[in-house]
């Protein structure tokens, strides 16, 4: 009896049919397509590394692709719904991707301006053709410079924590806590951050362009460039199209909508285990980047198709 | 009260939950059957508690059960619906079922008071003010208003549970179904339970009365003692109702025997 005693209360499960991790860790752990190609043994020829990884870039843009239809259906479909529970939510967020980053980004906006108007009055000065200053700031700062470094920077500040604050969620199992209790996560926890982080990218990048060109002029009286600032400010306004303010609203909704999408969708919508929270937060930030100058590539196409 | 009568003194109220030939997949690899063949119904007013081992599949039973996941095969009515069918449209019925994860699963950014008043703003859209009142009875009966403003990371396991109970009673739901409620208790604390889960399944005074019907897993079998609940056990991939507590007594099971923690060779 001692023997069949010790097999009832020693014996091990003869199939481990789940849960490795239970208590606070995810029970729930459905490697995807992607999660098997990167823990994948690595092939034996060139080839089929790049078959792989071609496999892999596909199956992301997939991924992120319906990620981000869901997420607009959802915004679409469920406007009306739990309003005073998801406006506070977008409130928090707005607050968090735009206006807690704004000293940063005055900083940031006199540092521009110092470090265009530096090299472009010396190039400039060399050729006489200062009075090209406003518009060489408006097809730098205003087109390009301004937004990219805006949605870079929210990316690197908002984007992280998503990342890390949705994979920790995930792997706490707060997203089985929501289903159960009959509150979409993707309403909750995605739509708030979408929306905040277009509107954050947005407003921000108006305060860093109007601050850099401010900063701009200020640097360029500093060295004695002979303009006064109404032609600089004339110069500016001359060189800027309403195509220029619809473009730029756009481009950086945009750049907030898919920061937001690339980092909700690594954080939320594959199973993670903590130790992979990390990991993940820096592959959502690296691709955070290549989606972000892919979209500035498509709007360099816009501007020069009009 | 006889043994097998529920609180609400009806014996033939249709099942809430009606189960035939249901198999079980396993979240981690739904392909694979935690438990198969189950022919199983439980009628509003009853009080059942499953036992099993650890990793004997009660937590994915327990899910499926709540409609959280689909059976991988047969039929599965709960509420008196199909299950398969269960979209966003029946969110109604989903929330007259509540569940009580093993752990709490408490949102960790939210404090006990926003974790608790969460589903009631959500569903009712209500604002923090509006929900404020109903919020605060539940945490008053449930003793947790001095721990009502810190986050769950900052508290004992055993507030945590009682703070997920809260958070799933909340919307009064008419089914509670209970993943290892008693796992992690202390002494204290599992006696507040026991009888908490008592005076909600004949019908407590804050929820008007009512009786609710009580759906819990365990591991441990000795708390649960008592001969109005019913027990099965999941065994061998199997679910086997066993009946009253003299049934289970009487069935002289190896795993109920380890699950009352009794030395085998003890005859009970």
């Amino acid at each position: 009896m001692e023997f069949a005693s010790q097999i009832l209360f020693d014996r091990l499960p003869t199939e481990f049919y789940a849960a490795a991790m239970r208590g606070n860790l995810a029970k729930t752990f459905t490697l995807t397509d992607t999660q098997i190609f990167r823990r994948a043994a690595l092939p034996k020829s060139y080839t089929d590394l790049l078959g792989r990884k071609l496999f892999l870039f596909l199956l992301t843009v997939q991924g992120l692709v319906a990620f981000a239809l869901i997420t607009l259906g959802v915004i679409l479909r469920k406007s009306g719904v739990a309003r005073n529970v998801i406006r506070p939510r977008i409130r928090q967020e707005i607050a968090r991707a735009g206006v807690g980053l704004l000293p940063m980004f005055l900083f940031v906006a006199l540092a521009l301006g110092f470090l265009v108007i530096g090299q472009t009055v010396s190039a400039l000065a060399q050729v006489g053709a200062t009075g090209y200053l406003g518009s060489t700031m408006v097809i730098v700062i205003v087109r390009e410079l301004g937004p990219l470094l805006a949605a870079t920077l929210v990316l690197a500040r908002v984007g992280t924590a998503h990342v890390i604050e949705l994979g920790t969620a995930r792997a706490l199992g707060e997203i089985e806590a929501l289903e159960a209790l009959g509150i979409d996560p993707v309403h909750y926890l995605i739509v708030p951050r979408v929306i905040g982080m277009a509107v954050g990218v947005f407003a921000l990048t108006v305060y860093l362009i109007i601050g850099a060109l401010s900063s701009g002029y200020l640097w360029a009286f500093l060295q004695d460039v002979p303009l006064m600032p109404g032609d600089y400010f004339k110069q500016i306004a001359e060189a800027l199209g309403w195509l220029d303010f619809v473009l730029l609203a756009l481009k950086t909704l945009a750049f907030g909508f898919f920061i937001a999408i690339v980092t909700c969708y690594h954080g939320l919508a594959q199973p993670l285990r903590l130790e992979d929270v990390s990991r993940v937060a820096v592959r959502a930030v690296t691709q955070g980047v290549i989606v972000c100058v892919l979209v500035d590539a498509l709007f360099i196409l816009l501007y020069l198709l009009t | 009260m006889s043994e097998n009568q529920n609180p609400a003194g009806n014996e033939t109220s249709p099942p809430l939950i009606e189960m035939r030939g249901v198999s079980v997949g396993a979240m981690r690899d739904f392909s694979f059957r935690v438990v198969k063949d189950v022919n199983w119904s439980a009628a509003a007013g009853e009080f059942w508690v499953i036992a099993g081992q650890q990793q004997s599949g009660k937590s994915d039973f327990l899910m499926m059960t709540a409609g959280l996941m689909l059976p991988v095969q047969g039929s599965y009515k709960l509420l008196g619906m199909e299950t398969q069918r269960f979209g966003e449209g029946e969110l109604a019925e989903r929330l007259r079922v509540g569940f009580v994860f093993e752990g709490g699963q408490l949102f960790n950014r939210l404090t006990i008071r926003e974790n608790v008043a969460l589903p009631l703003q959500y569903h009712r859209d209500l604002s923090s003010t509006a929900a404020a009142q109903e919020v605060q009875t539940l945490l008053d009966l449930m003793e947790l208003t001095p721990l009502a403003d810190i986050t769950p990371a900052n508290i004992s396991d055993n507030w945590r549970q009682r703070a997920a109970l809260a958070r799933a009673l909340i919307l009064k739901p008419e089914m509670l179904l209970l993943d290892n409620p008693l796992g992690r208790l202390g002494g204290r604390h599992l006696h507040w339970w026991l009888r908490f889960l008592d005076r909600l399944w004949r019908g407590h005074e804050w929820y008007g009365g009512k009786p609710m019907t009580l759906i819990a897993t365990t591991d441990d079998l000795r708390p649960w003692q008592g001969a109005q609940r019913k027990f099965a056990l999941l065994r061998d991939k199997k679910f086997l109702p066993l009946g009253s507590w003299k049934e289970v007594v009487l069935a002289g099971d190896l795993i109920v025997k380890e699950l009352l923690v009794i030395p085998i060779e003890t005859t009970i």
